[in-house]
């Protein structure tokens, strides 16, 4: 229930909690310093002064993560059949149309082949501008066909979610995509390949509920929000303000929720140290 | 009638002026009386449960008479004994699990428990489970594939508990893992949606290898309050929501995410639990008896295979986007 506290009314667009102010300048939203453009961008869009990592596209996650052109996007035909004919203010394939100019991106994920560190992985990364990052049946077929991809190359697979959860305009088949990737990991499992969940700011509702929760390894980026309720749904219903820090990456990790918290700067490497432990791969990259 | 739903008043009284007819002497007269409203009552029957809206059916899935897991599971099976707790932190009062007999053969029964009187509502939450209530129900679920016995579900819930301990304690870990361990439980699981089928907190005890809902039940992503509130920023509009959502029985028969629907006495489960209880026995009979002989194998791989072709979506001939 209530997975979808977060209107998808265009303001999804504003994923970023950082304003990109025109010009050299940028002022972070967390800790409100006024910080050098180029390096923050440098960072992997990092604020230096609190470290704060900003939310970014699922373009400049891969640029991160991948080796440099690595990368092979995979399953980038599928499209909403709209199964409900849903309309709200808008009509779905509208909202759909307009997600897909904003972003580039195809659907709420992108999935491919890479390499990390030199490793091969199926790598799957939301993108949390496209209708709030939430899954449908395209995301979920795409998701599937990739754990499906990884069991025919026998290579691990990491997916970094940002998502509101399961899509409210495909109804009860997106709900059912939980189920779908959940047994798509079931099988990768039984097959002893490797599955690394990274989260990221924010993931909840449904993709939490599923796949995102199923890592053999789990680890967020620093001050994600984290959780299954909505922090609003929750507020409402035990009526009482919620603990600072509620629902963020470190309150997770106090209560056992993750394996680790990883600084964005770090990432790239965390994972291929974690890929070449399951690969039984020497410790220093090649 | 303090329990009646809107549409079900003109019905009440009619029934109303039945009994009071019946209760007069006989007479000739009389007679011809009682037989005209009784035909006038069933054709008045006919017309509103032929024609209820998505939100009537949304009031008759949470109809406080509705009978719930516990009832059906007394009349139901014969010899059931709860099993309690989580072996992790506590017992969760929204779900219920045990042994039973189904007709002479041993079952795992796991189903939501709602509660009938203010207090025992309170002390179910209202079936909404915490993670203890999921890591419960998978515990006896995996005690079912241990001894070779099927599980059987019910299942009626607003969703998963949205709380401060519930999130403290996993409950996305918790419902997650019940959908990845059910995709790979290798014995028979039937499902059934009895009264609200809420969300997440609905399908970790849903990934059946048939999925059955009861005539008048629901079953959504989210709540049409919820979906309401969002899209009209106005939880009122909760009956258009419903529509929207396409969330009946008949609704899911066409999206492919159930198998059957397991008709409801005329009125509805609430007004006649035994009747209500007879059909679901019927359907549970026959899909029991299916599953029976296959080895754990096809059962693991015919589950996957349904879930893994739900969805709806084309495939265009080149890409439509991409970095």
């Amino acid at each position: 229930m209530a997975w979808f506290k977060r209107k998808t009314d265009g303001s999804e667009g504003k994923a970023s909690r950082v304003h990109i102010a025109e010009g050299l300048w940028i002022k972070c939203d967390s800790c409100k310093e006024i910080i050098y453009r180029a390096e923050v961008e440098r960072a992997g869009r990092v604020c230096p002064k609190c470290n704060y990592p900003f939310r970014i596209s699922a373009r400049e996650r891969i640029t991160l993560l991948a080796d440099p052109g690595s990368y092979e996007e995979r399953d980038t035909t599928l499209e909403t059949t709209d199964p409900l004919a849903f309309k709200d203010t808008k009509k779905y394939r509208d909202r759909v149309r307009a997600a897909m100019q904003k972003t580039r991106a195809d659907e709420a994920v992108v999935c491919g082949l890479a390499r990390i560190g030199g490793l091969p992985a199926v790598l799957c990364v939301f993108e949390f501008g496209f209708l709030g990052g939430s899954m449908g049946s395209v995301v979920g077929e795409k998701l599937t066909r990739a754990i499906e991809l990884a069991i025919d190359k026998h290579v691990p697979v990491v997916i970094v979610s940002a998502s509101g959860g399961a899509r409210m305009q495909e109804g009860i088949l997106s709900l059912m995509q939980m189920a779908k990737t959940s047994a798509a990991l079931q099988r990768l499992g039984e097959r002893r390949l490797p599955y690394v969940s990274v989260l990221t700011d924010p993931t909840t509702g449904g993709v939490t509920a599923s796949f995102a929760m199923l890592g053999d390894v789990i680890m967020a980026e620093p001050r994600a929000l984290i959780g299954f309720a909505g922090p609003r749904v929750i507020a409402e219903t035990i009526r009482q303000p919620l603990p600072e820090g509620f629902q963020r990456s470190e309150f997770l990790l106090e209560h056992g929720q993750l394996d680790l918290i990883v600084d964005r700067r770090d990432l790239k490497e965390t994972l291929r140290r974690i890929l070449a432990f399951f690969a039984d791969q020497p410790s220093q990259p090649g | 009638m303090p329990d009646a739903l809107d549409f079900e008043q003109p019905l009440l009284e009619l029934e109303t002026r039945l009994a009071t007819l019946q209760a007069q002497e006989d007479s000739p007269r009389l007679r011809e009386e009682i037989t005209k409203l009784e035909e006038r009552l069933e054709r008045q029957r006919q017309k509103t449960y032929a024609s209820l809206t998505p939100w009537q059916r949304t009031q008759l899935a949470r109809h406080p008479k509705r009978p719930h897991a516990r009832d059906y599971i007394r009349v139901l099976f014969d010899d059931f004994i709860e099993l309690h707790g989580d072996r992790l932190y506590g017992d969760d009062a929204a779900i219920v699990s045990g042994l039973a007999r189904f007709e002479g053969q041993g079952v795992v029964v796991i189903g939501h428990q709602k509660g009938r009187d203010t207090r025992e509502k309170i002390a179910r939450n209202f079936g909404m489970p915490h993670p203890e209530g999921y890591r419960k129900a998978l515990r006896l679920m995996q005690l079912a594939e241990k001894f070779g016995k099927p599980v059987l579900t019910f299942i009626d819930t607003p969703g998963a508990y949205p709380g401060l301990g519930a999130e403290e304690r996993g409950q996305a870990e918790a419902i997650a893992r019940n959908l990845r361990e059910m995709a790979g439980l290798r014995t028979p699981i039937v499902a059934v949606v009895t009264g609200e089928g809420g969300s997440g907190g609905a399908l970790a005890i849903g990934m059946g290898n048939r999925v059955l809902m009861l005539e008048y039940a629901i079953y959504s992503v989210i709540s049409p309050e919820g979906c309401a509130a969002i899209l009209w920023g106005d939880a009122a509009r909760a009956p258009d929501a419903a529509e929207s959502m396409k969330i009946t029985a008949p609704d899911l028969v066409r999206l492919g995410v159930i198998d059957a629907i397991v008709p409801e006495p005329v009125g509805g489960a609430h007004r006649d639990w035994d009747g209500a209880a007879a059909h679901l026995r019927a359907a549970l009979r026959s899909h029991l008896g299916d599953l029976a002989s296959k080895s754990g194998d096809a059962l693991v791989a015919e589950r996957y295979e349904k879930f893994r072709r739900m969805g709806a979506f084309e495939e265009a001939s080149r890409p439509r986007a991409g970095l």
